[in-house]
């Protein structure tokens, strides 16, 4: 391993994908993720790769499609209003099935909204933010650490299933600093792009890269196709951490830095002898349901706690399927919930 | 490290100078100065000198913040109230400075009172940060951070640190680096900061003759705090 270094959450985004081989980055600055685009500015020319500052972040996305559709390996990040604005492009990169890398750095909305942290993009992340039947791959780190990792991860996995995939973070992890341990080489995927528009020259068919499709009965088999690859998904590439379940009386389930104050949480509960869980959902989508289905008739109840008004509730209730009480508790516009918050709504659920 | 009356924390962004700023303020109104700090930060959305403005105010510090610090706007004015700390010279001052040029440039805007004034401007480095980890590559931020200032750096500060993962030899490799930055440069090493606890394991190693600053961290993560 390599010797440790002090970073910031938006800048490992920015080595990780670096040292995943991206080399093409299209941005536009926006708190709290600026750093992202910023870093990507001082390193992409010395190592020949693209940095460009788009005019806006619909331009920013579609040249995010172009680079993808020519076999390359891209980023872009941005932050919640960014985001919405970037919709449109992220279908089209569903319906074109290609890879690419997104960084959500989530301020608080909704509108204008503010810069302090939120989670309050799970449902544009997860459900669909654009038209049409599609899903990106959803990560959630909860550390810088896991913020290097899970970005490599990102573009290995949009590569293996031709796929956008989001990192969704909130603010305060892409502006806290942390130690980060980097590895001295990336597993990287492989993929072999022979769909990619890398010229034919002369010697092949053309590949075309398309989202629109004349024929109802062609453009269903398209869905289909998306669908099938969406189930596999689903079965191959859930992640989880679950912590102290096995005989919790409450298990309180977070993504994100939030999961960061559930542990310390978890051991203040412990001083008054009342036994707290954790399920934290490292993939958001595919959201880990087996881990809910588990331990669904462990506890008395369950806690979802989110910076935003209930949002991964919905899917924990799906998870759970009614066999255990779900609550929820969350703070939004930028407010953090404090461990004592938290501890004294576990006690009123528990009535302790 | 009390000698000048404005004392200006320049560096890297993500080098610790808030943190640094904050304690060096704290010993100063412990020492007996009546003491100001200014929340000098026009690039940084979180993690402010706002975040210690209780502990600040508690012992005496008068506390100066744009007025939109830590809030949901992006608005990074400095008060114009800074002006009286200017004029007032009762105060010994500290400027929080922000990271890299982009922060240094809120310094060019007051040339003229600070250079008219006594004061010191210090260059915080943080050798475990990628983009101050060699020599030559502090040399360049240094540059940088100058030019965007206006104003030149007189003294270094080694606050080489991995956060809670810091150890005494995280100072010491540091050390070692600013030291041929100190040589090149002929800017002294005026203090080495760290955290009490790594600061009592480094024992009577020789650090380039440089005082030390043993810091309590005031700068929290959510779940740091009680």
């Amino acid at each position: 391993m390599a010797e440790k270094l002090l970073m910031k959450g938006n800048e490992v985004i920015a080595e990780a994908a670096l040292r995943a081989g991206c080399r093409h980055y299209f941005g536009y600055p926006i708190t709290p993720q600026t750093e992202v685009a910023h870093y990507m500015a001082k390193v992409m020319p010395k190592v020949n790769g693209t940095f460009i500052q788009a005019e806006s972040e619909v331009a920013a996305i579609n040249m995010v499609y172009g680079a993808a559709a020519a076999g390359a390996r891209v980023l872009t990040s941005s932050s919640s209003p960014g985001v919405s604005l970037k919709q449109e492009g992220i279908s089209y990169i569903a319906g074109a099935e290609l890879p690419a890398v997104l960084v959500n750095i989530v301020r608080c909305g909704p509108g204008l909204g503010g810069i302090q942290a939120a989670q309050c993009d799970y449902f544009q992340a997860c459900k669909g933010g654009g038209h049409g039947d599609y899903k990106n791959i959803v990560l959630a780190p909860s550390s810088v650490q896991e913020l290097y990792e899970l970005t490599v991860h990102a573009f290995n996995l949009a590569d293996k299933y031709r796929m956008l995939a989001m990192i969704l973070g909130d603010g305060m992890l892409g502006q806290m600093m942390e130690a980060v341990e980097f590895k001295d080489k990336e597993e990287i995927y492989s993929a072999d792009k022979d769909w990619a528009c890398t010229g034919t020259k002369m010697q092949r068919e053309s590949n075309d890269i398309t989202s629109i499709y004349i024929q109802p009965e062609v453009l269903e088999g398209l869905n289909r196709k998306l669908q099938a690859k969406y189930r596999q998904v689903e079965q191959n590439e859930a992640m989880v951490e679950t912590y102290n379940c096995d005989n919790a009386e409450i298990i309180v389930t977070a993504y994100g830095t939030v999961a960061r104050i559930i542990k310390n949480v978890i051991k203040m509960a412990e001083n008054e002898g009342i036994r707290v869980g954790l399920i934290r959902p490292i993939t958001l989508y595919p959201f880990p349901a087996a881990a809910y289905e588990k331990y669904a008739e462990t506890p008395e109840a369950f806690l979802s706690v989110e910076l935003s008004a209930g949002q991964m509730v919905e899917d924990v209730r799906l998870a759970v399927n009614g066999k255990c009480p779900v609550h929820f508790y969350g703070r939004t516009g930028g407010v953090i919930p404090s461990q004592i918050e938290i501890l004294n709504e576990i006690k009123k659920i528990l009535n302790k | 490290m009390f000698e000048k009356r404005i004392n200006i924390f320049t560096g890297h962004f993500g080098s610790g100078k808030t943190e640094v700023a904050v304690n060096y303020t704290l010993r100063l109104a412990e020492a007996g100065h009546k003491a100001a700090i200014v929340d000098f930060d026009i690039i940084n959305p979180y993690f402010r000198t706002a975040d210690a403005k209780e502990e600040l105010e508690k012992n005496n510090v008068r506390v100066l913040l744009p007025r939109y610090a830590n809030t949901n706007v992006d608005i990074p004015a400095i008060p114009a109230e800074i002006y009286s700390l200017f004029q007032d010279k009762s105060y010994k001052v500290v400027l929080d400075v922000g990271g890299d040029d982009l922060g240094a440039k809120a310094v060019s805007r007051f040339k003229e009172e600070i250079t008219g004034d006594d004061y010191e401007m210090f260059f915080v480095i943080n050798t475990k940060r990628g983009m101050t980890d060699t020599a030559e590559k502090i040399y360049e931020m240094l540059a940088l951070i100058e030019e965007g200032a206006n104003v030149k750096v007189t003294k270094l500060i080694n606050n080489s640190n991995l956060l809670g993962d810091t150890s005494p030899e995280t100072i010491l490799h540091g050390n070692d680096i600013i030291s041929e930055v100190s040589e090149k440069t002929g800017l002294p090493i005026a203090i080495t900061a760290g955290m009490e606890e790594v600061i009592n394991g480094l024992g009577s190693f020789e650090l380039s003759g440089s005082e030390i600053l043993t810091m309590k961290k005031q700068i929290f993560l959510p779940w740091d705090k009680g």
